[in-house]
């Protein structure tokens, strides 16, 4: 090496151990990957996956669900205005929002269980990025035409039928976009009327806002970032590594078998003579129906995203030149490894890791589960006034202010009692209801509602504990006695005794 | 512009001609998608010229295509504060105040409006919720001066206190006994010994019964017989826990020489029916309302 090469490094290399690596910028300008059409097992489970997918994106938020005349009818919608959450059978109010982290935890153990037993099958099945690329894809090839010739399209002159096909493409792109925005709001309103809404312009700043926005990011993530997303936006590619095992699951080439590789001999094949070579030979139908464009033989990268369409390509390869198939295969690097020593292969879906994600997942699901069975229909909250502290009457007695918050997350108008205890009010008052004999009030709270009502309690001085008594307001349900009571104090003078 | 551009050896790139030390900058121009995005701005600016108010003419200024200035949008947005509310505030006009808390609705509409109009308002003396200060006095108990109900609220509210510009505001006014010679030291210590004596903290009980004496001849007119004061005169409760200057012996000593001569002012001047019959309800609803 020379002496000026260490004396003056262009600030744009990057320097690493291989000598080779050396000249490698920084920036890399993409390659734009043209995926070609493929068919075969993994091919039909991804179009399947697709369809699935967005059928339930987009069907989920036009379907009934009867609550009752109280509650919207709409199975899984989100009222940001009212602050509720409806999912079929569940509601879910603000404050109990904790059920959205037990969904997420459920959803990352989920997700961990999936790539330990089956490698990425998420990033290359369930992902909107791959679903939705997916689908732009689709629409590309039946405009602009295969690889190839999406490939000649790219490289010609800018012509009319260039510049149709292309404006097409963004088009069609920019529709799906729009309707993967569109569908998006739906979720958060009642569905039937924001789409007539939408259309007529009565629809509120907010979802035109939230539909132009999916939109752009859905026809930039699909139409322009595809791979990219994958691989630099991404975190989920840099650390699952942290969750396969010689034993998971995942998109492998067996170079055993397949090196040396290089181009088939046709004298070769006629007199079905075995090839001196392998296996591979190497005509890049891998290679060319990578979504990611990554050649699979060089082994699991953190690009691939194990949609398994090189196996499908492979497949048809080997079918054409009569060798076995599954050069690349959908199975573990132990299995490969057992294979290339001629033994008999064997898949473990229960190990240690899976046994573990499988436990903390049913672990984490039950007690959502348990909070859901259990979810008390009635809450109470006392707020206590604390400018003043208290107020002194004119006979002498000290008086407090409250202000109490009855939730009920019934779908029927509620009656509920309110009573003290731990304390001996001299009056109590709530502002606009009238006492009952037994100096209990009787609070109305409409269906699924807060209902919030100002209290005044008094109390005689010497009948005090110091500037705080403790006592507990308790709210009863006059039908089925269900009650809940609420830890409080009263707040008196200092020398109260 | 140099014309001849030196090119660094090592990376092939032009320099900007500067060195130090024998180390050359390497010229690295800005971005030039930064470059465009900054004329995009430069040439965006002019719409905005062309939609607002922006330069000065001789005697005027630009007024902008469609008027659009924040003070317009600061009308168009209080005006449809005063469209939403109009409902209200037209049921609020048409209705008496001891009606309107009846109304569920109107009463959560009263509470709300009139809880911002008193801290605006009101607050500054009565302190925050009302809590009161001294010599100002709390609106949470139940001691009125002038009356706790919903109509001598509203009244108060209307004329307000000893305040001169308004004929009939409420007015009373006790006599500074002590510094206008009414009343002898001896006997304003009596009277002051008396009326503690109403509360059982009288110190000296013969001083109490001399001032007995003095309280029906100077004090009872206004403040009863029996010390529980006239409400139509807005004559202090002396029997009660409550004092709006101070219980102490001191204090009311100060009080009886120099007197005392609270004034509001007379809200009915300054705010209109409406704003005040939500006042009313929220003061009424702290907790003192009779």
């Amino acid at each position: 090496m020379a002496m000026s090469d260490l004396q003056h490094p262009d600030p744009n290399m990057i320097a690493t151990d291989g000598e080779d690596d050396r000249d490698q910028p920084l920036y890399k300008t993409r390659d734009k990957v043209y995926p070609k059409r493929v068919s075969g097992y993994f091919r039909n489970l991804k179009w399947f996956a697709l369809i699935a997918l967005l059928a339930i994106y987009w069907v989920v938020p036009w379907l009934r669900w009867d609550r009752g005349p109280t509650a919207p009818d709409q199975a899984v919608l989100i009222d940001m205005d009212l602050g509720r959450a409806y999912f079929f059978f569940i509601e879910i109010w603000p404050q109990e929002v904790y059920y959205i982290t037990g969904l997420l935890i459920l959803a990352a153990i989920g997700l961990f269980l999936a790539t330990s037993l089956f490698g990425r099958i998420w990033c290359g099945y369930g992902c909107p990025q791959t679903v939705w690329t997916d689908l732009f894809m689709l629409v590309e090839r039946h405009i602009q035409g295969d690889r190839n010739a999406r490939v000649r399209l790219d490289k010609s002159k800018w012509t009319l039928e260039k510049i149709w096909k292309i404006g097409a493409t963004h088009l069609a792109w920019i529709g799906i976009a729009m309707a993967t925005g569109g569908a998006f709001v739906l979720y958060f309103n009642d569905a039937p009327t924001v789409v007539v809404d939408v259309f007529t312009g009565y629809a509120s700043l907010a979802v035109y806002v939230t539909i132009a926005s999916l939109t752009f990011s859905t026809y930039l993530l699909a139409g322009w970032g595809r791979e990219q997303v994958c691989t630099y936006m991404c975190p989920w590619p840099r650390f699952q590594s942290a969750m396969l095992d010689d034993e998971s699951l995942i998109v492998t080439y067996e170079d055993w078998r397949g090196e040396t590789r290089g181009p088939i001999k046709r004298k070769n094949l006629v007199r079905g003579e075995v090839p001196e070579t392998g296996h591979c030979i190497d005509c890049h139908a891998c290679v060319n129906v990578c979504p990611t464009g990554i050649d699979i033989r060089d082994g699991l990268q953190m690009e691939c995203i194990g949609c398994g369409l090189c196996i499908d390509a492979c497949n048809e390869m080997m079918d054409k030149v009569g060798f076995p198939r599954d050069l690349v295969r959908f199975d573990s690097i132990q299995n490969t490894q057992l294979r290339a020593m001629g033994k008999a292969t064997h898949t473990r879906i229960i190990r240690p890791r899976t046994i573990f994600y499988a436990v903390i997942l049913t672990l984490v699901a039950s007690v959502m589960m348990f909070g859901l069975l259990n979810r008390s229909v009635l809450e109470l909250n006392v707020l206590r006034d604390r400018n003043p502290l208290f107020v002194r009457l004119s006979d002498g007695d000290v008086r407090n202010g409250y202000t109490i918050k009855v939730l009920n997350k019934e779908q029927a108008t509620k009656t509920y009692a309110l009573t003290v205890t731990g304390i001996t009010p001299t009056q109590m008052q709530v502002i606009g209801l009238e006492p009952n004999q037994d100096g209990s009030f009787d609070l109305d709270v409409a269906p699924d509602r807060v209902g919030s009502f100002r209290v005044f309690v008094s109390a005689a001085p010497d009948s005090l504990d110091g500037d705080a008594t403790p006592f507990e307001f308790k709210v009863t349900d006059r039908k089925d006695a269900n009650s809940i009571t609420y830890d409080t104090v009263f707040a008196g003078p200092k020398t109260a005794h | 512009m140099p014309t001849n551009v030196e090119k660094d050896q090592v990376s092939g790139r032009e320099t900007t001609g500067h060195e130090w030390d024998g180390i050359k900058e390497l010229n690295t121009p800005l971005p030039s998608w930064w470059v465009y995005v900054f004329w995009v701005t430069i040439i965006w600016s002019v719409g905005y010229w062309v939609v607002y108010p922006s330069w000065p003419t001789a005697t005027d200024y630009l007024k902008g295509t469609f008027g659009t200035t924040n003070r317009t949008q600061l009308h168009e947005t209080m005006a449809n504060v005063a469209a939403e509310r109009a409902p209200y505030m037209e049921r609020l006009a048409a209705l008496d105040v001891s009606e309107v808390v009846n109304d569920p609705e109107l009463l959560n509409f009263s509470m709300a409006g009139g809880k911002a109009i008193f801290a605006d308002n009101c607050a500054p003396c009565h302190g925050t919720g009302g809590s009161g200060n001294p010599g100002f006095p709390s609106l949470q108990d139940d001691a009125w001066l002038w009356g706790g109900s919903l109509d001598a609220i509203n009244e108060t509210l209307h004329v307000g206190i000893r305040w001169d510009a308004n004929e009939d505001t409420r007015l009373n006014d006790m006599p500074a006994f002590g510094r206008d010679g009414l009343l002898e030291r001896e006997d304003i210590s009596d009277v002051v010994q008396f009326v503690m004596g109403y509360s059982n903290r009288a110190t000296d009980g013969d001083a109490a019964q001399r001032g007995a004496i003095v309280f029906e001849e100077n004090c009872a007119a206004c403040h009863g017989d029996n010390g529980k004061g006239i409400q139509e005169l807005g004559a202090p409760n002396l029997t009660d826990a409550i004092w709006l200057y101070g219980g102490d012996q001191a204090t009311l000593t100060d009080t009886v020489t120099n007197s005392r001569r609270g004034v509001m002012p007379a809200w009915g001047d300054r705010l209109d029916e409406e704003t005040i019959k939500m006042l009313t309800v929220y003061v009424h609803s702290l907790g003192g309302g009779q």
